[in-house]
């Protein structure tokens, strides 16, 4: 009986990776292999202009001594100011989106006329193309024929037009705003789903029991709907941590507003040393995963400790 | 495969029955202004006369994004283009990808300026003919030059000065958004243009010198920029730090500035027909240092054959014709394109129509080139370090001379494995 049950299994596993093998073997293809190879370029001169003609330099790309200074990307100012500006970006952009998104589902999530068609409506910022809407808030945004400037100048807020983007500061924060506005109806979306699952007794009996609804709010609806926010908030960092076309369109190639992919982008592609961008591309790839892991891995740690509880 | 082969084959037998083969050409044209229209039209006047057919493809307007492009296209050996439009500064990055014309030119470069030629040249192969060139001029409000009884300014001090008064003055009677000065200031190729004219107009070198060693560290460099940086608020407005071209342009032609620096282009379009500045501007070299001479940088744009043409010798041809003296000349007279002939300089009709062609023959043929000869397949690198540099310095986070200090040391580095 229980050898049977052995067999069984076997039979089982054995199927489940037969299934499978389609999925891993494409996966390996169009993102195993190119991540390997752009580790392997790291470690090497490469240069687009003649792909096949390179040598293996080691560590070279990352961290150099050269004539008493050292050099590499490791050693880099302008790559770790990168770094750590994509990592302000991230974490400032999710934090707005993710109370403007809870209080848009929350408002979305109460029963008024036509709520079908300002649900639809909410979603279009999510809808247009980055491009699209970059260069749309980049007119809107022009220092001297910008309809903002124009706005502000006619309620009396400012007294001289701004030039958004000519100070790095506040380009990064003209970014923060273009992408919140893109993104806040995403994470919404995402929260409202989650509120339209709540189940309705809790509610009945808070309700009962006349708790203040502010008191309901933190007691009941947050801890009910935080799997549903932990996943949006996860996919939006890391979304914000690979942001490129919203600060390529709206400052180009300014080194005041570089995050980490404009930075490797630059080095592959304008400056064609595919060694040094493979190398940045491959840092890129690290920050991303060792945030990623240690986002889940506090995730866990939570959820667990509840659960012991 | 095998379908390939077959067209290939289709494809020779069709050229075997016709008397003389006739190719397709795709040739790649800018499309500012009215460059693409000047460039069909020309490509098929040359179709009608050799039987070939000519295709024109559209590339992005910014020159960065479009070296790019070229990069990837060429890097990947894609046959799908045969002429290629390049920028003055590309030669040295793009040669190993395009062919030696000299067998084709029949000693037609030596009718162009020497300089743009020896500018095409790299490692004894001409590896692009000249289309147009051009170089960075002064365009100055006659109007309220005169209303104010200031000369033309002929020093950048002078320059300064004039566009103060006159921007003060103006908005004390209520013109409260005028500007003395605009020019490009966005971080990119337009910057390192605008600052090595500054540099180079108070002798300060160019950068890198021809041999390669690199110059910029100097206290006239860093006078001319830390200059430059001391407008920003008080006569140009900080909005320019994010201008390219157009956006100058835009200013200077709804008549919110004095002063603007550009290439001639913006000629034809401020004295247009729906221009509210038409008649009122006027166009000169630009300011120089008081230890410096008169000089503008040097653009302009070339045609050269990829290496990966299935028709060079057709391709070839056609870059003959479009650089040769009909076509420069119909470009002149048409939309004021700098012809690459000086002989063209004398011509009436392309006088007639471009005034200042005549006034500013010295600044159009002793343009001061950047320094992509020297610094190869890193100029892009070179020049994006020094406007970076220059750019902090406009927007005050950095004074001129440590930036110039820093610039150094980013250049020795980037050389390290030489130019």
């Amino acid at each position: 009986m229980a050898k049977d049950d052995l067999g069984l299994a076997r039979v089982r596993v054995r199927a489940a990776w037969l299934f499978l093998a389609p999925t891993l073997a494409v996966l390996a293809a169009v993102a195993g292999w190119p991540l390997l190879r752009t580790v392997w370029f790291s470690f090497t001169d490469a240069e687009l202009i003649e792909l096949e003609n390179y040598r293996f330099i080691g560590f070279a790309n990352y961290l150099e001594y050269y004539e008493g200074e050292w050099l590499g990307l490791l050693a880099d100012p302008q790559w770790w100011r990168a770094v750590w500006r994509t990592v302000w970006f991230a974490a400032v952009s999710v934090s707005i989106e993710a109370v403007l998104g809870m209080v848009v589902a929350l408002a979305l999530n109460a029963r008024f006329p036509l709520r079908g068609l300002v649900r639809a409506a909410i979603l279009i910022p999510w809808a247009i193309p980055t491009i699209v809407s970059a260069r749309m808030w980049a007119w809107m945004l022009n220092d001297q024929f910008g309809v903002i400037n124009h706005a502000l100048l006619a309620i009396g807020a400012i007294d001289a037009p701004v030039a958004w983007m000519a100070d790095p500061d506040l380009a990064m924060w003209a970014v923060v705003i273009v992408d919140v506005w893109k993104t806040t109806p995403f994470v919404a979306l995402l929260i409202l789903a989650a509120l339209q699952m709540l189940p309705a007794d809790c509610y009945e009996a808070a309700r009962v029991d006349g708790i203040h609804p502010i008191r309901v709010f933190f007691r009941v609806t947050l801890p009910l709907i935080r799997p549903a926010l932990v996943v949006a908030l996860v996919f939006r960092a890391l979304d914000a941590l690979r942001v490129f076309d919203l600060i390529y369109v709206l400052t180009a190639n300014a080194s005041g507003t570089q995050s980490m992919s404009v930075y490797a982008r630059q080095q592959l592609v304008d400056f064609q040393d595919v060694g040094y961008g493979s190398a940045a591309s491959t840092l890129l790839f690290l920050v991303i995963a060792l945030l990623t892991l240690s986002v889940v891995l506090l995730g866990r740690l939570r959820l667990e400790g509840e659960s012991a509880r | 495969m095998r379908l390939l082969r077959a067209l290939r084959i289709c494809g020779l037998l069709a050229g075997l029955s016709s008397p003389a083969p006739a190719a397709e050409i795709t040739i790649s044209c800018g499309a500012l202004g009215q460059e693409l229209e000047l460039c069909r039209d020309g490509a098929a006047a040359w179709a009608r006369q050799t039987g070939h057919t000519v295709q024109t493809v559209s590339v992005p307007n910014s020159a960065s994004e479009r070296l790019a492009l070229y990069q990837m296209m060429l890097a990947g050996g894609a046959a799908r283009i045969d002429v290629y439009q390049i920028d003055v500064v590309w030669p040295g990055i793009l040669a190993s990808h395009f062919i030696d014309l000299k067998p084709y030119s029949q000693g037609a470069e030596a009718a162009h300026f020497p300089a743009i030629i020896e500018n095409n040249t790299v490692e004894a192969r001409l590896i692009a003919m000249p289309l147009y060139t051009d170089a960075g001029v002064l365009f100055y409000r006659r109007d309220l030059l005169e209303k104010h009884g200031r000369p033309v300014p002929a020093t950048w001090g002078e320059m300064e000065e004039t566009a103060r008064v006159i921007q003060e003055a103006e908005r004390a009677a209520g013109n409260g958004g005028l500007w003395g000065y605009v020019f490009q200031g966005r971080a990119y190729e337009g910057l390192t243009v605008n600052a090595l004219e500054w540099v180079a107009s108070s002798g300060g070198g160019t950068i890198v010198d021809e041999e390669g060693s690199i110059t910029i560290d100097n206290p006239r460099a860093a006078g001319a920029i830390g200059r430059a940086a001391g407008w920003i608020g008080r006569i140009t407005p900080e909005g320019a730090l994010t201008y390219t071209e157009e956006e100058a342009r835009g200013i200077f032609q709804s008549g919110n500035a004095v002063f603007m620096r550009n290439w001639p282009y913006a000629w034809a379009l401020a004295e247009g027909p729906d221009s509210p500045v038409r008649g009122k501007v006027g166009i000169t070299g630009l300011p120089h240092g008081t230890e410096g001479r008169q000089t503008g940088v040097l653009g302009g744009w070339n045609l050269g054959v990829s290496r990966y043409s299935r028709h060079p010798e057709a391709a070839a041809a056609l870059v003959m014709h479009l650089t040769g003296a009909a076509e420069q000349k119909r470009r002149a007279v048409v939309a004021a394109y700098n012809p690459t002939r000086p002989a063209l300089y004398e011509d009436e009709e392309v006088i007639a129509a471009n005034p200042f062609f005549r006034a500013l023959y010295g600044t159009f043929s002793n343009a001061v080139a950047r320094p992509s000869r020297a610094t190869g397949t890193r100029y892009n690198r070179a020049s994006h370090a020094f406007w970076s540099r220059v750019h902090a310095v406009l927007s005050g986070q950095q004074q001129a001379a440590p930036a110039l200090e820093a610039l150094r040391h980013d250049l020795r580095r980037l050389s390290r494995r030489g130019w």
